[in-house]
Parts: structure tokens; sequence; C-alpha cells
């Protein structure tokens, strides 16, 4: 098993989101994270998920995936080089020393602190799940208040794209 | 332009895309479409007594005549009723289109009267669905509607439709598109020629050759370069459950069918072959029993009009993606060369894989063991028989779910497509008397036959009034054992004879049900005086008639594969004697 990113030019009407949700539950593979949104074609969603899958059970979800009528193309971007990102926002308890710790924490790991309150912190963090993971690691259990999560999103390296 | 409303556009399209039957129950949100339908006399509307019967009625038409079936349902019950044929034709990609009739679409979301998400509660088992959302979209709607079900690896198409759409007094311009094209949709048109020359070489250096087809060699009308192929191939082939009729089944190459409850010598060709030639077949858990163990010496080659079917549970080595009948005619044509030149090794062989088949259909796995019992005592293998017999087999043929359906299939041999009528993958009870409805309703000359047993008829009884209605003349075989006989078989073979819940107390006395709906009932009793009474029931060629069989409540399905953990060549043959 391994984790995929799959990513998904759709087209943008009502009701296709749902025919992917229900072709996994439906045939039992796990969605981890999802994230969709309209790209610069305004008839056109891109949705990127990612799932723990084998090598013949990828190639499934890829062919049944292929199969929805809306779903106008595909990639499996862990096949080929690719960039991953998600976006994290994090709001964590920042009172007397721990505020300056916080605030290191975050500089370390280039997140940038987007809102303040006397007593907390929310914290803007961009990066790979991995890191992401280690910097809510890296915060005291008892500091988090908060976690939101994007979801993967991501795109091939180089000049190859995904388009209709 | 013209101008039409919403139903009337509706109705005018299916006009334009051919449609000569509706079969259909009205309620509140379709009245606007039934009132357009009422008005016009080029579509006969069907309508039945429960919307599952209206699917299956479709779906049977579809599956004898090829053209995609239309249902007409309302909101709610109407919809969710409907679900079962659905899923019935969707499991065995059977082309259909359902116009259900939705709420205002005001009232949408809001719990209102008969209200229920028709899309969403059938997106599992539809090819696509569509909710119209501007009466101006219908036209195009139909046409992708049709487009989809009918095109690639068919299925069922809902389209949702709220009644304020269907408003007869607003009027639209109406034109009904040519042709549609997607750009997210676009099935195969032919086969890779790379792939289909890697074939070529691997069917002309088989020592022990198997040809394996299931319903895609029906559904995409590629019966006839099927049996070309076969000739010219001299291989032996066998067919699965959807598959029947596709090749000729009286004819010696033919095995039988395969799976479960295939033949012996289908089953062994199965898993002593060398190179298995899949054509229009998925690989179904009824089929290759456990999957790890199934053709170990085999080299399989592939042909599906739909990706995803190919290595899903069997891993192909030659895939070929494409249109079944353009994928052969291309095989045919180099395969004539390669045949042409077999060397005089390659012909022994073919010659002794020959004879080691049919050592095996020596074994004579499907004659009916008659030990020990009463003489007037009917098998329903006989019951079978008799009505081959008294049909000369060439009747369309179609059955519910349970021991009735596997001893029609096995019993009655299909020499041609379309013949054989049965939810094989979803096994639908309730399905035969509809779907037989739908044949007859395609074909009012010819003789449609339903084999069915006490259980399943009556979960589609109520339809016997339908046929009253429109004078269906369909033969009802029911191969009454007073007991559910498949749950019984297992309950016998798994469960040391626990028949839970698989006995029919009560059942009705079918003849004079048959009659109170204006039909003839006949009863048969004595073995001896099956074949009298199959011939009169023929004979009455206007009337329904129900012949109630009684047959041996404890026969049982064989063969039957070795579960679990099994291979193709583990089989019961008869009660407590296996491989």
């Amino acid at each position: 098993m391994m984790r995929r990113i799959i990513s998904v030019l759709m087209e943008n009407e009502a009701g296709a989101l749902s025919r992917v949700i229900g072709l996994f539950a439906q045939r039992g593979y796990n969605i981890e994270t999802l994230t969709v949104a309209p790209t610069e074609d305004e008839t056109l969603s891109r949705l990127t998920l990612t799932t723990p899958a084998s090598d013949h059970q990828v190639e499934q979800i890829t062919k049944q995936l292929n199969k929805l009528i809306e779903v106008v193309k595909l990639v499996d971007l862990t096949e080929g080089e690719h960039i991953e990102r998600e976006l994290m926002l994090i709001k964590v308890r920042a009172t007397g020393a721990q505020r300056a710790e916080v605030k290191r924490t975050s500089d370390i790991f280039r997140g940038q602190i987007i809102d303040v309150t006397p007593n907390s912190y929310t914290i803007q963090l961009t990066g790979t799940s991995d890191k992401l993971d280690a910097f809510l690691r890296s915060m005291s259990e008892a500091s988090v208040m908060e976690v939101v999560r994007s979801g993967v999103s991501g795109i091939s390296r180089g000049e190859k794209v995904l388009t209709s | 332009m013209e101008k039409l409303s919403g139903g009337d556009m509706l109705i005018r399209a299916l006009q334009d895309e051919g449609v000569d039957f509706i079969f259909g129950y009205p309620g509140g949100a379709v009245l606007h479409i039934y009132d357009a339908l009422f008005k016009q006399n080029r579509i006969q509307h069907v309508l039945v007594r429960h919307e599952q019967a209206a699917t299956h009625m479709a779906d049977g038409y579809a599956r004898a005549t090829g053209r995609p079936g239309v249902v007409f349902v309302t909101s709610g019950p109407g919809a969710t009723n409907a679900i079962t044929g659905i899923a019935t034709a969707y499991m065995d990609s059977i082309p259909m289109v359902v116009i259900s009739g939705q709420v205002q679409s005001h009232l949408i979301g809001t719990d209102s009267f008969q209200e229920t998400d028709m899309v969403g509660i059938s997106r599992p088992v539809v090819k696509h669905s569509y909710l119209v959302k501007r009466a101006e979209d219908i036209p195009e709607t139909i046409k992708k509607a049709f487009y989809i079900a009918t095109s690639g690896r068919p299925g069922p198409v809902v389209v949702d439709i709220p009644k304020d759409i269907t408003n007869p007094t607003d009027f639209f311009d109406y034109e009904y598109p040519e042709k549609v094209t997607l750009r997210s949709y676009s099935p195969a048109t032919r086969g890779h020629s790379g792939q289909i020359k890697k074939a070529i070489k691997l069917l002309a250096e088989a020592e022990r050759p198997m040809i394996y087809t299931g319903g895609g060699v029906i559904q995409g009308n590629a019966s006839k370069q099927l049996i070309e192929m076969t000739k010219l191939l001299g291989f032996p082939i066998t067919n699965t459950l959807m598959g029947l009729g596709a090749y000729p089944g009286t004819d010696p190459q033919f095995l039988g069918m395969l799976g479960m409850h295939g033949t012996f010598e289908a089953n062994n060709a199965m898993h002593h072959c060398d190179l298995l030639l899949a054509i229009g077949a998925r690989f179904d858990d009824r089929i290759t029993n456990t999957v790890s163990k199934f053709c170990p010496y085999a080299k399989i080659v592939h042909v599906d009009i739909d990706p995803a079917s190919v290595s899903k549970i069997v891993n192909a080595d030659v895939p070929i993606v494409g249109p079944v009948d353009v994928v052969l005619d291309e095989m045919i044509k180099m395969l004539e060369p390669e045949v042409a030149k077999r060397s005089d090794k390659q012909k022994k062989l073919l010659k002794e894989w020959w004879e080691q088949i049919e050592g095996w259909r020596r074994q004579d796995c499907l004659k009916v063991l008659r030990d020990g019992v009463d003489d007037e005592l009917i098998k329903p293998q006989e019951g079978v028989q008799a009505v081959y017999r008294a049909t000369d087999g060439k009747a369309y043929v179609s059955s519910d779910v349970g021991q009735h359906q596997m001893f029609a299939a096995l019993y009655y041999p299909f020499d041609e497509p379309r013949k054989w009528i049965n939810s094989g993958g979803l096994g639908t009870m309730g399905f035969g008397l509809p779907a037989a409805m739908g044949v007859q309703m395609a074909f009012p000359d010819e003789t449609v036959v339903c084999i069915t047993g006490e259980g399943s008829i009556q979960m589609n009884i109520q339809e016997l009034s339908t046929c009253s209605q429109y004078g269906l003349p369909i033969k009802i075989i029911n191969l009454n054992n007073q007991s559910l006989g498949m749950v019984k078989q297992w309950q016998d073979m798994q469960y040391e004879g626990r028949h839970s819940h698989s006995y029919m107390d009560s059942l009705p006395d079918f003849i004079s049900l048959a009659e109170s709906y204006g039909h003839v009932g006949f009863r048969v009793e004595k073995r001896s005086e099956l074949d009298a009474t199959l011939k009169e029931a023929m004979s009455l060629k206007n009337r329904l008639v129900f012949v109630d069989i009684m047959v041996d409540p404890k026969e049982h399905v064989y063969p039957m594969l070795v579960a679990p953990n099994g291979s193709m060549r583990d089989m019961w043959l008869r009660k407590g004697v296996r491989t």
C-alpha cells in the first residue's frame, strides 16, 4: 500500500463530486484527503485526492474514475515527479514563556502568524503533509486548540499538464 | 422553430429517438408528461401494476431487441420501486432510459410530498443520471441519455425531471439534436492492433486452447463473428450464464455453461487450458471459484469494451479494449492464414486436447438421475427438457432466479443470441414474468416462455393483470417444488439440512389464480402427462397459460463447484459425490 495522489479534471457540474465520492464508498476504497475547486476554465473542476492503494487497486481506481461520465481526465501524480502542497491553519495557546517558543518554532517551519490574541496565535503553514505532521508534533498537545488542513493539492513537475 | 411545452418536448424527443414502447406508471409528478403522452399515438405506453415490473419489462425488451428500454415512473415511491430493476439492468449492462418525475423545483430539499433524491438513490446502480433543471435542456438531455445508455458498455441512465419543467403552459423552442458529443466520454471504437497481433500469436501457438465468452458478445452483437472465429479455429467454447446463445448451444464445439453450476467438461477445460480467450466476460466470482486457483496453466487474452473489466479480478496477459464485433472481425482476418499454416504437430495436439475433453464429456454430468424414485415423479430438469421439446428449442425463454434458472440454463440449449433472458448479475427474483412481457410486446408472434418457481413468480405475480390488459400470451412454466429450492440446496449442503425459512407454506392455487386474471391454468403432477400438457399449452397461441408443474422437492442442481478454496475442476457431481 502506497499513498497515491490522484488528480482529476472533471465537469464543474452539480452531482459530479458526489459521483466521485460515491464510487470510493461503493467500491471500498479509502479517501484520506480531498480538495476540489474550479480551474481557470470555469466549466472544469480540479479534484485532488489521496488514497492508500496497491498497484492493482490504483489501476482499478483510475479505471473506475475514468468511467464516470463527468470525469474528463485524471492522473496518478505519484507515478511521476510531482510537487504536493497542503495548507494548515492551526490555532495554538500562546501565553507566558510559550508565546516566544511557539513563534520560534513557527519561524523554523516557515509558518506565518496570521491572527493574534493575547492568549493565542493562529499560524498558517504550507508544505508537504509530512512537514505539517512534523510541525504538529513539535507543538505540545496542550497548546493546540484547533487544526484545519486543506488536504493535498498537487501538480506534475516540468511542462507536463493535465488539460481537457 | 417549433414551440412546445416541456412535457410535449419530452414525448417528442422520445419519438424522435425512435422509441416504440414506454413501460410505466403515472403519478403526481409525471401528470404533465402523461397528459402529453395521451395526446399522441406513436409511442405505446404499457401500464404496469408495480414500477419494479416496468423496469424489468423495459429490460426484457432491451435484451431481446438490442434497443434501449424506456420507463416512466413518478417521484418518491415510484422512483424507489424502480431501483431494483435499474440495478438489475446495471449489473447485466442493459441499455435503459428511466424517466422519473420529481417534485417541483422549488420544493426540492424540503421533504415535500413524494419527494426522494432519485439521482442520489440511484447513483450506484446507473451508468449516468441527469436532473433536468431547465425545460430548454430536455431535448439534449434525452439525446445524451440514449447515447450513453446504448454506447460503449451499455447501462441504465436516469433522467429526473421536476414537475414544473414539464408545465403545459410554458413553451420553448424544440429541436432534437442529430448527435451529441461529450468531451469526457468516448468509448473505444477499435482494439489496439499491437495487442491483437500478440493475441493472434498466442492463439496460433496454443496447445490446449479454450474460448470463454459472456454477455458482452450478446450486447455487442458479435455472435456472428464469434461463431465464425470459433469454427475457423476449431477450439472448444463455453458461455457464461449471461452469454448463452451467443454460440449455438447444440453445436459439438460448445461445452455447455461454465462456472458454479457449469458442466464437468466446461469447467475442466477451463482449468486445464493453456490459453484462455475471454470475450465480453468479466471473471465473475460465480465463474472463477477461488481466484488464485483459476486457470493455473493459462495465458489469458481478454477482449472487452470496458477497460475497468480487464485485469479487475484476473490479470490479462493480453488485454484488448474495444467493441467485440470490430475486434473479432480483425482477429478473424489475421487468423485465417495462421490456421492455414498449422503444422501436423499442432493439429495432433489440438486433436489430443479434444480427446481429453470428450473424456470429460462422457461423464454425462447433466444426466437426470431417477434411481429409486416413483416413475411419475417429475424432476425439474425434465420439466425444462419437456419445454424444449414443446417449443422446438426456438422460444424466447426468460427465467427468475434460483434452481429453475440453472435448470433452464443447463437443459434448454440456446442456438441464437437474445433468446435467453435472465438476471445474471444481480440475481433478481421477480424478474422473469415482467421480462417475458417486455419480450412479448416486442415480438407479439413469437413463443415467449417464462421458466420460474413458486417463490420467484410471487414476487411480481400482480403483472398477470397487465398481461390480461395487453393480451400477452406468455407461457409461464412454474417448476413448483414448494420451497425456495436454491436456498434449501445450500442449507442441505452447508447447514446440515436445517431449512431455515426456505419452505413455501400457504401457496395459492396457481390455477385459479391465473383464471381469476382471465388466463388459462394447467397443473401437471405426473411425468406421463408432461409432454401432452405442454403441447396443449403451447397450442393456445393467444392465451397466457400458467403451467404449474409439481416437481421433486428434493432435487439439487449439479454440477456445483466446491467452495471455499476449490478450483474450477473441484465439483460436486451429485449428492455426496465430488471430484
